[in-house]
């Protein structure tokens, strides 16, 4: 077993012993003797401006968020009252607020779709193929265009005689239909938009993981006589274990709180409306800021839940191969 | 030592941004902007925040600032002109810094007037050289002046109409149906847009409250109402007509995916005949038959299809409404941008709207409203406030395009339940909203 330039993992991981030691030599050298209190200070000076984002860009708009949760504000009057858990029995006791959740289920289902196709393509393109990084890039693309461009480029897409309508006349299966005039075909219109989005990211996601794989492996299993699915289903699968895992709930928890798309191509009109988007209406529109808030709390601890669950259910096991 | 600075520095960087997080920061209630008498005393450099960037970009804006200085020499102003309008000015209420003039969000409430802007005056005097004054009116003090008004109704393209055989204003929803069957039947039109997609031209119809029964107090009526969507109520005629015209096919094929921009070159090539929007659309649509070779005087502007008595009646109501920011520190000088933008500007008669001094004459477009003998009511706004507020409460939404889109898409059967069905439910919610908000 020698070099396995075949493999594009053989790069990966191959420092030599002697580097290693020089870089811990040097680590060793760079700690000056004899300044304590500030040396101890350091790392946490460091840790400053992360922390300091970190604060001010998540935790304390979250808390603000839950003592809004716990007010009547309106958005903008200077006035606030406090009304305790008002808003979150207003919220528990109109069922119809949740019925929403019901178009999430599309876009579960897409997801489903979108991790498979995201599987296959980074295993096959993990393997030596003739243009193998143009279509990475083809399938990562999508993924880098800003979410608001994404949705208005497919409003023209599905547009009455918009592409979608013009290239299935190229192939005489024209239609009259309007893609995102009904509720089902525009949830799953929107929910094939968020497909084509965010399958690159697990794509990329998958394709790293399964790099990481040494190419040995493969060599091992094709003596031993693995055709392509055997060294996925029992090679490639379970070495990547944990990032499918994290690609799983990454989905389901998108699927909860999908927002941009369907709020930017219909503005959660005919059916679209996501929970989200309803909190929105509710702090915009209605300026009840106070219950939109309680929404949203409840949203969190929704996912929060629904990923413990998950987590319960399917543990992180270790990686069985790496 | 420099680390310890800036470690503290974002310190308290933190702590204020917590602190002052929570609601906008409290601010002297009840100053005044008063109008000073000596146009050469009145200095400083104003920011005025304004939705009209089409205006700002095209250097319209600069020109009216131009001319403003002849005036007031010594007065700076500058525009900043912001897409998201009511989104984005919304949130920066909660802070200081929100320009000297600005358009009053239509998320503020008014009983917080005026924590937000300073007072112009005395409503019982500014209303008699001014229109729409009521609607700013907190405790017998106006906080803002309406840029323009706007009369409701439909624009049209009058080629179109023509051509299927109707040539006099439908006078009633039935002729109004009729009317655009007869566009669909004769011409390759369409007959309705509801421009569904972009959702706000749907809130039209709610200008309109007042037009059918001709009370001008209509609107304030809904404060009191338990069924604002009762048969023959305004509410009810106009969204009956929307539900009908959709109903029967004469709207769009696909509302979901309309266009704003390119509706206005539609309908002035004629491929679409009627849309529900105020008057302040006639010009846009004018200058979009210009762009497209057409001829300007095609479009055309009729009241909403009902008469009272034989006549016709249609509701003025107001656009934003200019006020000075409390925290401006020239509000001199904003005033008198205030005052002078609505005088002596001639925005109005350039934008083809109804200017807000009574003393003004109304706009061109509206000339076959005058010859035609509509009476033009302006809407009461008395009570607006209670009205936005059971409107909030009962998550309906008169001026948002929510419970119409909803409307639109039964009336396209995409969406189950009936007319009648969706009327008593709207009305019980209103009602419901109406009578929480009577007892507290």
């Amino acid at each position: 077993m020698t070099h396995t330039t075949h493999t594009p993992t053989a790069g990966v991981g191959k420092e030599s012993p002697a580097a290693r030691t020089v870089r811990r030599a040097a680590t060793r050298r760079s700690r000056p003797p004899g300044r304590g209190p500030l040396s101890r200070v350091t790392p946490w000076l460091f840790l400053l401006a992360p922390l300091v984002l970190l604060i001010t860009f998540t935790y304390v708009p979250v808390a603000n968020m839950v003592y809004y949760s716990f007010t009547d504000w309106d958005g903008v009057s200077p006035e606030i009252h406090l009304v305790g858990a008002g808003n979150y029995s207003e919220l528990f006791t109109r069922p119809e607020l949740f019925r929403v959740f019901f178009v999430s289920f599309y876009y579960l289902a897409a997801s489903v779709v979108q991790i498979v196709v995201a599987l296959y393509f980074a295993t096959v393109l993990s393997f030596n193929l003739r243009l193998r990084n143009l279509f990475k890039g083809i399938l990562f693309f999508p993924y880098l265009i800003n979410g608001v461009a994404i949705g208005f480029v497919f409003l023209y897409f599905f547009q009455d005689g918009g592409t979608l309508d013009s290239v299935l006349s190229w192939f005489g299966t024209g239609s009259d239909h309007a893609w995102l005039g009904d509720p089902t075909s525009a949830n799953v219109s929107l929910a094939g938009v968020s497909v084509w989005r965010f399958t690159g990211l697990n794509f990329v996601l998958f394709l790293g993981a399964i790099q990481s794989i040494p190419g040995e492996l493969y060599e091992a299993a094709q003596l031993d006589g693995a055709t392509r699915w055997h060294q996925f289903r029992y090679l490639i699968v379970p070495s990547i274990r944990p990032v499918i895992s994290l690609s799983v709930i990454l989905a389901v928890s998108g699927s909860l709180s999908v927002f941009e798309i369907p709020y930017i191509m219909t503005g959660g009109a005919t059916g679209t409306t996501t929970f989200v988007i309803q909190t929105v209406k509710l702090a915009f529109q209605f300026n009840k800021t106070g219950l939109a808030s309680a929404a949203a709390v409840v949203l969190l601890l929704i996912v929060l839940l629904v990923t413990w669950i998950q987590r319960r259910l399917v543990p992180d096991g270790k990686a069985d191969l790496v | 030592m420099g680390r310890k600075t800036f470690a503290v520095a974002a310190l308290v960087a933190v702590t204020a941004l917590t602190a002052t997080s929570c609601t906008g920061a409290a601010a002297p209630k009840g100053q005044s902007a008063a109008a000073a008498t000596d146009p050469g005393s009145v200095d400083g450099t104003i920011t005025v925040l304004t939705h009209r960037t089409d205006l700002v970009q095209n250097g319209t804006m600069k020109k009216y600032a131009a001319e403003f200085n002849k005036i007031y020499p010594k007065v700076t102003v500058k525009f900043e002109a912001i897409t998201d309008y009511e989104g984005e000015v919304k949130i920066r209420m909660n802070t200081e810094n929100y320009g000297d003039v600005l358009m009053i969000p239509n998320a503020i409430a008014r009983k917080d007037y005026p924590s937000f802007f300073a007072s112009l005056g005395s409503t019982a005097e500014l209303s008699e050289k001014y229109r729409f004054t009521g609607n700013t009116d907190v405790a017998g003090k106006a906080y803002g002046l309406a840029t323009v008004g706007n009369a409701n109704g439909f624009v049209y393209n009058k080629a179109v109409w023509k051509k299927a055989g109707v040539t006099s204003w439908p006078t009633s929803p039935q002729e109004f149906l009729v009317g655009l069957k007869a566009v669909k039947a004769k011409t390759g039109a369409v007959p309705y847009y509801t421009n569904f997609k972009d959702q706000w031209p749907l809130t039209a119809g709610t200008a309109g409250i007042g037009s059918v029964t001709c009370d001008a107090q209509a609107n304030d009526k809904l404060a009191t109402s338990d069924a604002p969507w009762a048969e023959g109520a305004d509410l009810n005629v106009i969204d009956t007509l929307l539900y009908d015209t959709v109903h029967e096919k004469l709207s769009e094929k696909d509302p979901t995916t309309t266009n704003w921009e390119n509706s206005k070159g539609l309908i002035a090539r004629g491929e679409i005949a009627t849309m529900q929007l105020g008057s302040w659309a006639i010009s846009q649509m004018q200058a979009a038959a210009e762009t497209a070779g057409k001829n300007p005087d095609d479009i055309g502007f009729m009241p909403f299809p009902a008469q009272k008595d034989g006549k016709f009646c249609a509701i003025l109501s107001s656009d934003y409404q200019q006020a000075v920011s409390i925290h401006s520190e020239h509000k001199a000088a904003a005033r008198a941008w205030i005052d002078w933008f609505t005088e002596k500007s001639g925005f109005a008669q350039n934008e083809g709207s109804i200017p807000t001094a009574r003393s003004g004459a109304l706009p061109a477009t509206l000339k076959p409203f005058e010859d035609n003998g509509v009476t033009l009511l302006e809407r009461s706004e008395a009570k607006s406030a209670q009205v936005n507020a059971i409107d909030n409460a009962a998550e309906i939404g008169l001026g948002k395009p929510d419970y119409r889109q909803k409307l639109v898409d039964m009336a396209r059967g995409v969406q189950s339940g009936s007319l009648k069905d969706y009327f008593a439910d709207l009305d019980k919610r209103w009602s419901e909203a109406e009578k929480k908000a009577a007892g507290s």
